[in-house]
């Protein structure tokens, strides 16, 4: 039976952790580090868990450790956040090429420098590239729950790719909320075992891994992770509608919230769905038609169904937790405008960097960003990036 | 049991021929080497840093390993062998594996002594029940011979190039092994291409059927890099081992034996004068960089036959 509980973040996903008891986990506490493997380790003390459990010299060495663990044949999986994260990055890439299941849950906060250990999505929008796919929560119980479904859409036989469960550090990581805990035994079962069908501990077939690989094949190399990326998409929905029936919590590639006849619409990810979501209403008490769309999955990037949340909208707002520095905005912003050309949509749009190193992000911040878009649909002008909630210097509009 | 190289060179190779080394690469004669340790009947998985050894024995579509092989990246080897021993013993812990596997890990100088060696320390210092195996050639020969942290002093690399202004690498070479015994785990040796392999062979064997961690530093000569003509290779090791420019020695559960005692130490310039990458020291008006060799040398020694408790 599953039951009612209040976690943290942080304790949800070292719940979850528990729960699938992976054969390895690789823990480092870089700085910033979460408390996740401070539980495990306590649930290991305590006979909790069977996991082998090893504490590697640095997060290089976390994700190394996973990579030769699920080279192997096992379920191997970490924790970590920002410049751990980055400090993986190297090896991210090989777990991704070497098509290696490694579950990863990432606390995002951001990238030094200046060193700051709070929120924001650098840390995992630098590794955005790596071929891992990438679920997006906005609470404890997201994160929970995309832990839970995680290992189902990696080690499908379609996809075979490694994953991150993001989550906002401190925002979620370390909030304390209500939450709906599955028992171990539905968590097993729907988990499963790990079988692969190539390990280097086949005693039947010795197996290398890890060639290096001529112009001759590399590319094709490089395809078959793309295409395993794309039917991603249909794995990520599957695994959620199984996870829907089963526990009544449903998820999809992004969530829709309040779109149906929305006009102006904001586009975000995690945490900061939840303030959203309440000026969105407060805005359709007015008689503002407001919306919000969420994505759960950044990799894949759901191009269509991004498309299709956003038919309608006159105007809408992109907000990234992340700055690529192009001058042209953050990772999301870019990617939604390509999906929205995609889909034929000439919506005004503007991409907003936001909560960056922790900056609060209030719902006042989201009325900013709605009364924006408004004037736009008016025929105001609208930015077509800059910085939201920032002191003195005009929020870098650039016009 | 008595040593016999007939019988031992008789066992199934597990490096297959094929592979694209150098011709008389002391890399890969070092591999062949320590693999000839393993029981003929007994399983490894085999790790390698990105190296000579790593491009040239495992190419898409093709592997030269008999054995499971892993190579993740330059720096890791140690952390990726360490998670290869930790998914066996989750494996055995849950009954899915009856089989007994050894883990063997090789890396050159660069992936050992510099890059690698963060990943190394951690691997030993958790008591991962594997095999670090160097195979020195005192530089990064993969990438065009520059210099590390292994490069002994006055060699001529492309990163320590000789000329009016410098004489070669300004720096001694950093002294891994000992910085492996001082990881106080339970074997530790160094060694080279000897006679009839024996003592590369035996130092193998107790490395990989000691449980725990061990650390073996094989000196691997490579010809273009040190620039000696390839049929000299065992003049070239004969060399380091009797100027004990590399002196051959273990260290079991922190007791340092000395393997072997040149009768008549030889100088310095009966090793150097057979390389190329030292050439420019020979020239008489550098026989004071010669004599600093030599110093550095003579002091290494007597501090290694104080702690073999020789002195």
């Amino acid at each position: 039976m599953p039951k009612q509980d209040r976690l943290s973040g942080n304790e949800a996903v070292a719940f979850a952790l528990r729960q699938i008891d992976p054969d390895v986990i690789a823990a480092f506490p870089i700085t910033p580090s979460t408390e996740i493997h401070q539980y495990v380790s306590l649930f290991k003390a305590n006979g909790e868990m069977t996991t082998e459990f090893v504490t590697v010299e640095s997060e290089h060495s976390a994700m190394s450790t996973c990579v030769g663990a699920q080279t192997a044949g096992v379920r191997a999986m970490t924790a970590t956040s920002s410049c751990g994260l980055a400090l993986m990055h190297e090896v991210l890439y090989i777990a991704a090429s070497s098509r290696l299941p490694i579950v990863v849950a990432v606390v995002n906060r951001a990238l030094s420098g200046p060193i700051n250990i709070n929120n924001d999505h650098s840390d995992s929008m630098g590794s955005r590239d790596a071929g891992w796919i990438q679920l997006y929560s906005e609470n404890a119980q997201e994160a929970y729950d995309n832990m839970l479904m995680a290992h189902r859409i990696a080690e499908h036989p379609d996809v075979c790719l490694p994953v991150m469960v993001c989550q906002d550090g401190f925002i979620t990581s370390h909030a304390v909320e209500n939450i709906t805990l599955e028992d171990d035994a539905f968590v097993k079962a729907f988990v499963g075992e790990y079988r692969p069908a190539k390990y280097l501990l086949n005693p039947a077939e010795a197996l290398s891994v890890g060639p290096y690989d001529f112009p001759a094949y590399y590319m094709e190399h490089k395809m078959l992770q793309t295409l395993a990326m794309e039917r991603a998409e249909a794995v990520i929905e599957a695994v959620a509608a199984d996870f829907g029936r089963a526990t009544g919590r449903h998820y999809g590639l992004l969530e829709a919230y309040r779109m149906e006849d929305a006009e102006l619409a904001v586009v975000l990810m995690s945490s900061s769905a939840g303030t959203g979501k309440v000026a969105v209403d407060r805005l359709r008490a007015q008689g503002k038609k407001a919306g919000l769309v969420k994505l759960r999955s950044f990799r894949p990037f759901p191009a269509a169904a991004v498309g299709k949340a956003l038919a309608g909208v006159r105007a809408v707002g992109i907000m990234d937790k992340a700055d690529s520095f192009s001058a042209f905005g953050g990772p999301l912003g870019a990617e939604v405008r390509a999906a929205m050309y995609e889909a034929g949509l000439r919506a005004k749009a503007a991409n907003y960097v936001y909560g960056l190193g922790g900056r609060d992000v209030r719902v006042e911040d989201f009325y900013e960003v709605f009364a924006e878009l408004e004037k736009a649909t008016d025929g105001g002008k609208i930015p077509a990036h800059r910085y939201l909630g920032v002191r003195g210097l005009e929020g870098g509009a650039k016009q | 049991m008595t040593y016999n190289l007939r019988d031992i060179a008789g066992r199934p190779e597990r490096l297959a021929p094929g592979h694209r080394m150098c011709a008389g690469c002391g890399g890969a004669i070092a591999v062949r080497g320590v693999l000839r340790a393993l029981q003929p009947g007994d399983k490894a998985v085999v790790t390698a840093a990105t190296g000579c050894l790593e491009v040239s024995t495992c190419m898409y579509p093709h592997t030269a390993w008999e054995d499971s092989f892993i190579h993740n990246a330059f720096e890791n080897a140690g952390a990726t062998c360490s998670g290869v021993e930790a998914a066996y013993r989750a494996m055995k812990k849950k009954g899915r594996l009856a089989e007994t596997y050894k883990f063997i890990a090789f890396g050159g100088d660069g992936g050992t002594y510099d890059i690698g060696f963060q990943s190394l320390s951690g691997a030993m210092e958790r008591g991962t029940d594997m095999v670090y195996v160097c195979y020195d050639n005192e530089a990064y020969m993969n990438t065009g011979i520059q210099r590390s942290s292994a490069t002994p002093r006055y060699a001529d690399t492309t990163t320590t190039a000789t000329g009016s202004e410098s004489a070669g690498k300004v720096q001694f070479k950093k002294d891994l092994t000992r910085i492996m015994a001082e990881h106080h785990i339970p074997y530790v040796a160094q060694t080279t291409f000897t006679g009839n392999f024996r003592d590369l062979h035996e130092k193998a064997e107790k490395a990989i059927y000691t449980p725990g961690p061990a650390f073996l530093n094989v000196m691997a000569p490579c010809p273009r890099g040190w620039r000696y003509e390839t049929p000299e290779i065992m003049q070239v090791c004969k060399a380091a081992v009797e100027t004990c420019v590399w002196p051959l020695y273990e260290v079991i559960d922190g007791r340092w034996v000395l393997s072997y005692e040149p009768k008549q130490k030889l100088p310095v310039e009966e090793y150097l004068k057979l390389q190329g990458r030292f050439k420019h020291l020979l020239r008489p008006d550098n026989a004071a960089l010669v004599a600093q060799i030599q110093a550095d040398v003579d002091k290494r020694w007597q501090e290694l036959l104080t702690l073999c408790g020789q002195n």
